[in-house]
């Protein structure tokens, strides 16, 4: 569509931009950390790689459900009922879903190499398995056919009783099944060397800065889709009279 | 509040005692299924037998989407909708009404597909009467049912109307629904193997705390549906 190429075009500011260029570079020394520089460790080796990466999506993912729902609360909330808590929400939750989506990836992968299978039905997996799901669904409910307060408040609604599932879930799972293995395995390794902390300090430093970066430019992009939702008719209209092909503004009111 | 509640839900059960929609097609549709887990897992080999807490569960969830998409048809058609809002009542009681009239329909199905669990999957004759005593189990069995009614018909209510005159709502419903209930169906079905021992080493306790998870999620999610259900009226 091309009507948006009247007003700003693309996400990007001086800011971001920089923004941008400083995460790439922090992605790259990651990269070097993590693949290169670090040591392989004594029992997992090289699989311990992964974790610079699922550690931090971890917290991510976890950081963006909780800003989620509180959009989502300030938006059902009337007196802070405002258009941007509604796009926030949204935003935020769509990048914890591929936040999640990274650290369900990367934990399968370590799990093939250090469990032997890509899936086993441990607490952990499980209930991130039914929060990616949860947030799936709640991203359907985004992308609803219906006017935009409708679809904000429902939202909403779901982002809340998303929220609310999450401990309820992890506290089912993790009875049903046992203390998850995994969960303590840095604690098992109190003398995991330093340049693994600071490989896994830089995963975090990465994620935080994909996070901001993705945020920014997500949200803005929101915003655009709003606007454009709002008058792509009177655009659309303008276009075609643009083409000649319809009268003037005055004939076309008939 | 209650009063509206009791409104509401009368309302919707004589409609039910009308049209007989869940009567006719519902539980059918639920027997149907626990037919085809007989054919899905060999009925010779005790499988249905050990697993039967888990497929009347899963059963009763099946079935419960089903119950809300129609509870809520049901105000769609004429515009339902309007008319709710136009009454004047309590929002919260329209909620309670709802989730009431749902879970005395679950309620009904699932005595139902208890006795066709008992019949068809031969899970009554298990011989857990010997040290336990039978109402010891049946206290566990109908708090476990009880309550994971409630959170089924709480969370069912809420996104009924969620869902409810989206042209996608069949396929939003179950994909919402499910995954949301999924304490339910594991508190419930443990709860359920405690009782009736299908599990390796269950032992009759055990199931109690189960129960405490799903008052849990009950309570949560009634508290919920009484606060958020105004926000998803009003609008049109």
């Amino acid at each position: 569509m091309k009507p948006m190429a009247r007003g700003r075009v693309g996400t990007g500011t001086p800011a971001t931009r920089v923004l941008g260029v400083v995460t790439l570079a922090a992605i790259a020394v990651l990269g070097l950390f993590a693949l290169v520089l670090s040591p392989a460790d004594e029992l997992q080796g090289d699989s311990v790689r992964l974790l610079y990466v699922h550690v931090p999506a971890a917290s991510l993912a976890y950081l963006s459900f909780a800003m989620s729902a509180m959009a989502s609360a300030l938006y059902l909330w009337p007196r802070t009922r405002r258009p941007g808590w509604d796009r926030l929400a949204g935003v935020t939750a769509e990048i914890g879903v591929l936040f999640t989506g990274i650290v369900l990836i990367t934990g399968m992968l370590w799990g093939k190499v250090s469990w032997g299978a890509y899936w086993t039905w441990d607490a952990r997996l499980t209930s991130t398995a039914l929060l990616f799901v949860l947030y799936v669904g709640y991203l359907a409910v985004r992308r609803m056919p219906a006017a935009v307060d409708v679809r904000a408040k429902r939202s909403a609604v779901v982002g809340l009783v998303a929220i609310i599932d999450v401990p309820i879930v992890h506290w089912a799972v993790d009875w049903w099944q046992g203390q998850h293995p995994q969960s303590t395995i840095l604690h098992l390794h109190p003398k995991i060397s330093g340049l693994m902390a600071f490989s896994l300090f830089l995963g975090f430093v990465a994620g935080l800065l994909s996070f901001a970066w993705l945020l920014m430019h997500r949200y803005r992009l929101a915003v655009m889709e709003d606007a454009l939702e709002a008058q792509w008719l009177d655009l659309a209209i303008e276009d075609r009279q643009r083409e000649g092909t319809v009268p003037a503004a005055g004939a076309a009111a008939r | 509040m209650f009063r509206d509640a009791a409104l509401i839900a009368g309302k919707d059960l004589r409609i039910e005692f009308r049209s007989r929609v869940t009567v006719n097609q519902v539980v059918p549709f639920a027997l149907v299924v626990l037919v085809l887990f007989a054919f899905a897992l060999d009925p010779d080999r005790g499988t249905l037998r050990v697993a039967t807490p888990g497929l009347f569960w899963i059963a009763v969830l099946f079935t419960a989407v089903l119950a809300v998409q129609r509870s809520f048809n049901i105000e769609v058609a004429d515009a339902g909708r309007d008319g709710l809002r136009l009454s004047g009542l309590d929002p919260a009681g329209i909620f309670l009404g709802k989730a009431g009239a749902l879970a005395l329909q679950l309620l009904a199905l699932e005595a139902t597909l208890g006795v066709g669990v008992a019949i068809l999957y031969g899970t009554a004759s298990d011989p857990k009467a010997e040290t336990a005593g039978v109402f010891a189990v049946s206290a566990l069995l109908v708090s476990t049912a009880l309550l994971a009614t409630i959170g089924l018909a709480a969370t069912g209510a809420l996104y009924g109307a969620l869902a409810a005159g989206l042209r996608v709502r069949d396929t939003l419903l179950p994909l919402l629904f499910l995954p949301t209930v999924s304490p339910v169906m594991i508190g419930a079905t443990r709860a359920f193997e405690s009782a009736l021992r299908s599990g390796p080493g269950n032992q009759l306790h055990e199931g109690w705390p189960w129960v405490g998870l799903l008052a849990g999620f009950a309570g949560l999610y009634v508290a919920l549906g009484l606060l958020a259900f105004g926000a998803l009226l009003e609008e049109a």
